[in-house]
């Protein structure tokens, strides 16, 4: 019973790790209709400039969270107005936007890697930050890891307050629903966009940060953040927050559980077939309204 | 508008063309020169691997036979000048980089890549031109074959059966002295480097008595092993084995660190014999078996620490590193001893000769390098190798490990 | 593509398939790299051309048809092999194809993804617990040339398919869906079956492709054959090149895997960045890909 209990709060710490670094992606994606394929580069970026500020000026993670997310908001920002908005305008509809934003931030993805590559190497990196272990119903977690699951929910849950308590946040909602019907009650859709975007990437940047405490990486390893995030916010449903919690938690549940009692063998196969029934059964996620 | 098109169309031709000129590099050196090129992966997955292991001693070798005013072929000597490729960790780009590399570049000699795939990816390429082939980064279990398939090919990090029975020698050992019991606990990697040591580990220890009560292999990529070494815990092991790969490795430690699981002996994969290991862990690296190992305490290894520190500003890894060194150190012995670039004298003398590196005396058996330090085990903070017991200048491996401290 | 135009391009091929004769180091190399890309990305607009479904499954039907090889190369005679390999990638391709038809826009992109992930997931496990060994050695007799060559013989049977189709009964429905999925509906066309014949069609010479190329590495595991970057690789010159004529994608093919190859021989340490900066440039400078861009330079209206 000790050992089920310990393995739901081990499941529970990974799904919500899960569950952090794809919500910036559900307001990139969900939001802006940026289908953006560097998503993970920006992860590793932020974990390498947590890794920087952490061993060369011994600044903590924590700290550097405080460092990293308005840096990485305005960069978004820049990269939202400079490169992606001539692309919003020219595309007649959705699918012509999803192809050229695939297209564009692939080619961002190389450039952020190639950076990377040329600054740090391609060395794994590793560094220690509270893994102090904590002992929570059995289960003995690192206190880097339920740090990293606290600001998840707090990010989470500011989000969703920003998102339901103010007008912004209502406009970003409102393009998130219907972004044909949006400009129409007077919401100007390139600001709100391009917010949604940024604010994505802040976010997106303290996943990088947080996740940097406890994960080895090396500046190859975007494309495991980018598609892992991509499962999870299609899972949950494109755009949705709560979906975006759940589908996170239900991967690392489904994984925890089968690597546990079934095989460790399984796991990944299990979250992929897990998230590919969910789709067949619900084609626009778990708490998606309907497919576009 | 469409001007600029137009002109963007005919850059694009333009860099076409240029592809049918044979790359030039930059700095051209005198004619005189002895071309070597590599095409390693500075990109994708396998650039972990790469940038640790393989990527400074090439540099490094480079580095230091041009201080000494190049190769001695015959009376004079042949400075190097190298042509690099990136593979981008993928069989098909490294199979047109050796072709480009062979035809295009004509060069001299060509030096290995990264990695098991790699290496058998390029295998008829470098056989059909003639190169020596010197597989460095590279454990499988065909090592004897593919010397006798392509007897250009030379492997030097042996046989998973090697590695395996090494560490079930050390195991029995340590049973007979009394520290350690029957119980084994066993995880693995599922590719190809993991799964090729625990089929050769799971019939060595079952030969010699042990009983295997966790036995799970996971895939590449796992984020989380607080499950896996939750039950590998519950098992209660008097030993634990992991064939990891590197961040697998660290994962592994540090889980086994929190959740205070201090089996007597603790042996993990790949990545146990990286500075960065001792780095991340400190104190706590103390006792960790894991695979590889070097004599730390031979002055032409430290020499070779010394150099390497200097030129990449961080230290080698204790496994592959310093074999790789060496091989270039032979590769030299026997272009020097040929006297000129004959691609197959040299592949001869690398097959029969022996040749003296900073690991000491080196011979190919069957153009396999035999006898490799095994196991390896951090004591006062250095990766010692300690099986094969019977090899010169084994340490005697020191159990239990002791706890794990709280940083 | 008309008869004759057809029958230029074949006559195109049949005169590459001379170049074994002229050389089997590199150029041969680069050949053959091309011409996978261009059964591939052919292959991959063929469906995604007029369904406008975004398929990242390339990469699970190439390794199927890889590994078939790796499991049989040395049991049966070649031809069978890859009869089997082709059969295993339809009867995959039905199966999938029949799931996925009410997922639409990101989802498939990602739903195709996963796909491929989940089958990498199952034979690496598969192999770890049922065969018990990792990796397989693939020593089939077969030279560089006659891998070339199957991949010429499946271009040529790609377009004089793609020809054909163009004019049939299910090229005319895929033209009507290609416009207008509810016009196509309502004049009773059956779009479901349709889609899926045609996802069939593409996945069976993603598979060959596969199975033609795995004998050139020797050794082959699940990261190999189910390479994600296959699925992008493809994805991306198809895109370029443009996805609403046969020969659309081969615009792309070619000079991206020049260009690839300049950059890696070139920049060997910079090749991501440039190769990013190449990628943005093409998105703002050629917006409806390579053969969009010819058809306006040939109508003569402003870029």
């Amino acid at each position: 019973m000790e050992a089920a209990a310990a393995t739901l709060v081990t499941g529970l710490v990974l799904g919500g790790m899960y569950a952090l670094v794809a919500i910036g992606l559900t307001l990139q994606y969900g939001v802006a209709r940026i289908m953006n394929l560097a998503y993970g580069e920006f992860v590793v970026a932020a974990a390498f400039a947590a890794l920087w500020l952490f061993t060369s000026l011994g600044v903590s993670p924590l700290i550097g969270l405080a460092l990293v997310m308005p840096l990485a908001f305005l960069a978004n920002w820049a990269i939202y107005r400079i490169f992606l908005t001539p692309l919003v305008r020219r595309a007649p509809n959705a699918g012509a936007l999803e192809t050229d934003s695939i297209l564009a931030t692939f080619g961002l993805l190389f450039v952020v890697q190639g950076v990377m590559l040329a600054l740090f190497g391609g060395a794994y990196q590793s560094y220690s930050y509270l893994s102090i272990p904590v002992e929570i119903f059995g289960a003995t977690i690192t206190a880097n890891r339920l740090v990293a699951l606290g600001f998840a929910a707090v990010i989470g849950g500011g989000l969703w307050f920003l998102l339901t308590h103010t007008r912004t946040g209502t406009a970003v909602r409102a393009v998130a629903v219907n972004p044909a019907a949006a400009p129409l009650v007077g919401i100007d859709m390139a600001r709100t966009a391009a917010l949604a975007f940024a604010a994505g990437g802040a976010v997106v940047a303290s996943g990088g940060v947080l996740v940097s405490t406890f994960l080895t990486f090396n500046a190859a390893m975007g494309v495991v953040f980018t598609m892992k995030a991509l499962v999870v916010v299609i899972m949950g449903g494109v755009g949705n927050l709560m979906g975006c919690l759940v589908a996170g938690l239900l991967l690392g549940l489904t994984e925890t559980l089968v690597a546990s009692f079934v095989d460790p063998g399984l796991t990944l196969a299990a979250t992929y077939g897990l998230f590919l029934t969910i789709l067949i059964a619900r084609p626009a996620g778990l708490f998606g309204v309907a497919a576009r | 508008m469409k001007k600029d098109i137009t002109r963007r169309g005919l850059g694009l031709g333009a860099s076409a063309l240029v592809l049918a000129a044979p790359a030039v590099r930059a700095q051209t050196a005198a004619p005189t020169a002895v071309k070597i090129g590599y095409a390693v992966s500075k990109t994708g997955p396998n650039a972990g691997g790469t940038a640790v292991s393989i990527t400074p001693n090439y540099q490094l070798w480079v580095r230091n036979v041009n201080a000494t005013g190049g190769l001695r072929l015959g009376d004079r000597r042949a400075p190097i000048e190298v042509v690099e490729y990136d593979d981008r960790s993928s069989s098909e780009d490294a199979v047109r980089a050796i072709e480009r590399l062979v035809n295009q570049d004509k060069v001299d000699l060509i030096l290995a890549p990264w990695g098991t795939a790699l290496n058998l990816a390029i295998g008829p390429v470098m056989n059909r031109a003639g190169y020596p082939q010197i597989a460095v980064n590279a454990v499988t279990d065909r090592a004897p074959d593919l010397g006798r398939r392509w007897p250009n090919s030379f492997w030097f990090l042996g046989t998973s059966a090697e590695y395996a029975a090494g560490l079930v020698e050390l195991l029995s050992k340590q049973r007979e002295a009394g520290l350690i019991g029957n119980n084994i606990a066993m995880v693995s990697v599922a590719d190809g480097f993991g799964i090729d040591l625990v089929n050769a580990a799971r019939p060595a220890l079952q030969r010699a008595g042990f009983r295997a009560s966790y036995d799970r292999t996971y895939p590449v990529g796992t984020q989380d092993m607080a499950p896996i070494l939750a039950e590998a815990a519950r098992s209660n092991p008097d030993a634990f084995i992991a064939f990891s790969y590197p961040p697998d490795t660290l994962a592994i430690t540090e889980q086994a660190r929190v959740s205070g699981f201090n089996p007597k002996m603790f042996y993990v994969g790949v990545g146990t014999a990286f500075p960065l290991f001792k780095e991340r862990f400190g104190a706590n690296a103390e006792g960790v078996m894991g695979i590889g190992g070097w004599q730390a305490d031979s002055p032409r290894v430290q020499e070779y620490m010394r150099q390497h520190k200097e030129l990449v500003g961080r230290e080698p890894d204790r496994w592959g590193s310093s074999v790789c060194y060496a091989s270039l150190e032979m590769l030299q012995q026997a272009i020097e001893r040929v006297g000129r670039i004959d691609r197959p004298a040299i592949i001869r003398e690398l097959q029969t000769g022996t040749f003296d590196t900073i690991l000491g005396p080196m011979k190919l058996e069957g153009n396999v390098r035999r006898e490799q330090w095994v196991v390896g085990q951090w004591q006062n903070g250095e990766f010692m190798a300690v099986a094969p017991a019977a090899k010169a200048g084994a340490r005697p491996p020191v159990l239990p490990k002791p706890a794990w401290r709280s940083t | 593509m008309s008869n004759t135009a057809l029958a230029i391009v074949l006559a195109g091929l049949a005169a590459m398939a001379a170049l074994p004769f002229l050389d089997t180091g590199f150029w041969l190399a680069l050949a053959i790299s091309i011409a996978q890309y261009a059964v591939l990305a052919t292959a991959w607009a063929m469906f995604s051309g007029p369904t406008r479904y975004v398929s990242l499954a390339t990469a699970a039907f190439f390794g199927i048809g890889a590994y078939t090889v790796a499991v049989l190369g040395e049991v049966l005679p070649w031809p069978v092999v890859l009869l089997v390999a082709g059969v295993i990638g339809a009867v995959l391709s039905l199966l999938v194809g029949f799931a996925t038809l009410r997922l639409s826009g990101v989802y498939f992109v990602v739903f195709t993804f996963g796909l491929a992930e989940l089958i990498r997931q199952l034979v690496t496990w598969f192999e770890v617990n049922v065969t018990r060994s990792m990796g397989r050695y693939v020593f089939v007799e077969i030279t560089q040339a006659q891998i070339y060559w199957q991949l010429l013989a499946l271009f040529g049977a790609l377009l004089a398919l793609g020809t054909w189709l163009a004019r049939s009964r299910l090229g005319f429905a895929l033209h009507v869906i290609g416009e207008d999925e509810t016009v196509a509906r309502h004049v009773g066309i059956d779009t479901a079956r349709a889609k899926v014949a045609l996802f069939a069609l593409s996945s069976v010479f993603m598979a060959l492709v596969g199975a033609v190329m795995a004998p050139r590495w020797t050794y082959l595991d699940p990261a190999i054959a189910f390479n994600p970057s296959i699925s992008f690789t493809v994805l991306i010159m198809a895109l370029l090149g443009g996805t609403r004529s046969l020969l659309g994608p081969l615009l792309g093919v070619v000079p991206l895997a020049l260009l690839f190859e300049v950059l890696t021989a070139r920049f060997p340490n910079h090749f991501s960045i440039l190769v990013g900066i190449v990628f943005l440039l093409v998105v703002y400078a050629v917006p409806q890909g390579v053969s969009g861009l010819l058809a306006r330079l040939r109508r003569g209206a402003p870029a």
